[in-house]
């Protein structure tokens, strides 16, 4: 196994209801890095999520996580390779029924048998690298948005993982809270050494944060790399997504002729 | 805390399902926690049981002294033979007494009565009442009335 | 005309596709029991919300039934000089009966349809989803402690429902009408068995309570986790889980008291 790298996707082909969404995906994550995975809104980023985490099997093709292949797995063992996986959802996805505490308790009470006291200090611990210890006695419904999402993420690092992975951890949070994730997802990934793949396209924010980035269009890896080779990556299409503008070769948008015609000067479309 | 109240509410809900099963059996059915081994076997032959069947009353003066336990033909006499099931403490049942078949009620169901003889001696396990009276056929009595016989 | 053939063969393979899909997740449901430690207090917890919770409903409505039964058994009854009879007609009708049936149907109006809605709910805010990445099964986990509760919760509720009706009906009858309580009790327990009346009622709530629940909590299980997804699941849960009561009543009514 290569020490480097924590998770290998190889030509995954994956498609769903009659339409392919991955079309030979091949990838590598490495190990103890933040690793951003972009593209275009319905391109199936959080898919990959659900094949890494192997809640979805691919057509074809090999996922490796720590060296075991995902598809080939039993129920049993895939369950123990979960142990050391630790998932944030876009919703957050806390148990409504249970305290913010029980919540960040729920996978210590499942998987280990430690005592109450032991429990209550890991749960404490890790609302207080959240910022979210004052709020365990809150309920799910009673926080806000950004708050839910850090409550999961606690929840996620609780049995401490080797992998985590965020869907979309910054979309629709104002400023501030962004902020606060940003700062979060670096600072666990220094101070725990986990491996971290986010799901995003927020550019600016991943590419921020990111030791490696790849982008995900039509099936397909577009482009990939550290975020100055990014930057400076050749591809058009990659430049278009990056820089956010309306119009490129990405065929989310009607492509036009140039943008003199859409000044009206040339009704050349017409 | 809330876990624990929980339990309790729980708990009292399973046991009042259980007590509401024990009086649908004790109170509405009237099964009596008594085993067979409380009863001893008589017989009584019928030209026409009507509608007794196995688990029927067994009545004296009244008073519920047993059950049915079979109802066969006898191969012989080609009577019903009627396996009786009387409850132990009813030791004294006068030897001439006669089984009846009898209606509670105008359309109620049939029981067996036994209607007491004046014999010092009582029946012992295993005997047959000497003398029946079959059911009566509400049809049959009808039809006899008005033929006029 | 093709058309429509076609269109019935698809809902065809649709619905053994369903029923497929359906004794799947039982398995996966039913195979596996967790921890005690861990499951009895889960357990505790859904028999508290679908069994304490659903009480009320079924004290009011066996206590009405059974008041009913009382008025209407004694005006019927009474034409033929045998109100006496009113104990045993109404204990039979509750027994054999009302009382499964009934129960079942408040069952899935009530408990039934709030699982539906509840596991539902989950599923589109990816709590299944979250308790699976974390290596937790949410078909051991969420659904068998709910399967497991309407199971057990059924039987009990109906038993409730049955006494209390037979006490209602008792207060209608003795307490106004003024039927003899001695021959009240005493045709009731001379034609009710406990064997053939009391515990064929109680297999029935027992079939009852397995089939409800588990389309309860199958619908919510396999709804579309949208909010209209889970409203016409909550929808299917009450209709299916009625349908299925009543047909197995006729095939186990059948069975159990028909002589063929």
């Amino acid at each position: 196994m290569d020490s480097g790298v924590y998770i290998t996707l190889r030509d995954v082909v994956f498609s769903r209801s009659g339409r392919r969404i991955f079309d030979g995906v091949s990838l590598d994550i490495p190990r103890g890095k933040i690793t951003a995975i972009m593209g275009p809104s319905g391109t199936g980023k959080t898919t990959l999520l659900r094949l890494i985490g192997g809640q979805l099997k691919p057509d074809s093709g090999e996922i490796l996580v720590a060296g075991e292949s995902v598809p080939k797995l039993k129920r049993k063992a895939l369950y123990t390779l979960r142990e050391k996986m630790g998932m944030l959802f876009q919703s957050g996805a806390l148990f409504t029924d249970l305290s913010v505490f029980e919540n960040v308790a729920f996978p210590l009470r499942v998987h280990t048998s430690l005592p109450d006291d032991m429990i209550r200090d890991i749960v404490l611990m890790k609302l207080e690298a959240v910022g979210l210890r004052g709020a365990r006695r809150l309920m799910p419904a009673e926080l806000s948005g950004g708050m839910t999402r850090r409550v999961a993420l606690a929840r996620s690092i609780a049995l401490d993982p080797e992998l985590i992975m965020y869907d979309e951890p910054f979309a629709g949070q104002d400023p501030i809270a962004m902020g606060v994730l940003v700062k979060l997802i670096r600072d666990l990934n220094l101070s725990m050494g986990l491996t971290s793949v986010l799901v995003s396209h927020d550019v600016p924010e991943s590419l921020s944060i990111c030791h490696y980035a790849c982008i995900i269009a039509d099936g397909q890896v577009i482009g990939e790399g550290t975020p100055d080779e990014l930057r400076q990556h050749s591809s058009e299409r990659v430049q278009q997504f990056l820089q956010g503008q309306p119009d490129g070769p990405v065929p989310f948008h009607y492509p036009a002729a140039d943008i003199g015609s859409d000044w009206g000067l040339g009704g050349g479309s017409a | 805390m809330a876990q624990r109240t929980t339990e309790i509410v729980t708990g009292l809900f399973i046991i009042a399902g259980l007590a509401a099963l024990v009086f649908l059996a004790l109170q509405v059915s009237g099964l009596s926690p008594k085993s067979d081994t409380d009863t001893y076997t008589l017989y009584a032959n019928f030209n026409d049981v009507g509608g007794i069947a196995p688990r029927g009353k067994v009545a004296m003066a009244g008073v519920t002294v047993g059950s049915v336990r079979s109802v066969t033909l006898d191969r012989e006499t080609l009577q019903a033979r009627v396996e009786l099931a009387i409850d132990a403490e009813v030791d004294n049942i006068p030897a001439d007494s006669a089984a009846v078949i009898r209606t509670s009620g105008l359309l109620g169901e049939q029981y067996i009565d036994i209607s007491i003889g004046g014999d010092m001696e009582s029946l012992q396990p295993g005997d047959r009442f000497y003398s029946t009276q079959s059911a009566m056929n509400l049809e049959r009595l009808i039809t006899n009335f008005a033929s006029g016989k | 005309m093709m058309d429509n053939i076609a269109a019935l063969g698809r809902l065809g393979l649709d619905v053994i596709a369903t029923v497929g899909r359906a004794g799947r997740f039982l398995t996966g449901v039913l195979v596996g029991v967790p921890r005690p430690s861990v499951g009895f207090p889960l357990l505790v917890r859904q028999l508290y919300s679908v069994g304490v919770l659903s009480l009320a409903i079924i004290v009011v409505s066996g206590l009405f039934i059974g008041m009913v039964l009382g008025l209407q058994g004694y005006t019927i009854l009474s034409d033929y000089g045998s109100e006496a009879a009113i104990g045993q007609m109404i204990a039979l009708t509750l027994v054999r009966e009302l009382g499964p049936v009934v129960t079942a149907l408040l069952f899935a109006g009530r408990a039934g349809s709030a699982l539906t809605a509840e596991i539902g709910l989950m599923k589109a805010t990816e709590q299944l989803s979250s308790m699976e990445m974390m290596g937790v099964d949410p078909l051991r986990r969420v659904i068998a402690p709910r399967l497991w509760a309407g199971f057990i919760a059924l039987p009990i509720l109906a038993a409730i429902f049955s006494m209390v009706g037979i006490w209602g009906g008792m207060l209608v009858g003795v307490e106004w009408l003024g039927v003899f309580e001695g021959s009240f009790w005493g045709n009731m327990q001379a034609s009710v068995s406990f064997t053939e009346d009391v515990l064929n009622g109680v297999f029935k709530t027992v079939v009852f309570g397995f089939v409800c629940s588990w389309i309860a909590v199958f619908q919510g299980y396999d709804c579309v986790p949208t909010s209209a997804g889970i409203s016409s699941a909550t929808t299917k849960t009450v209709v299916y889980s009625s349908l299925a009561v009543l047909g197995l009543d006729f095939v186990l009514t059948a069975v159990m008291f028909g002589d063929f």
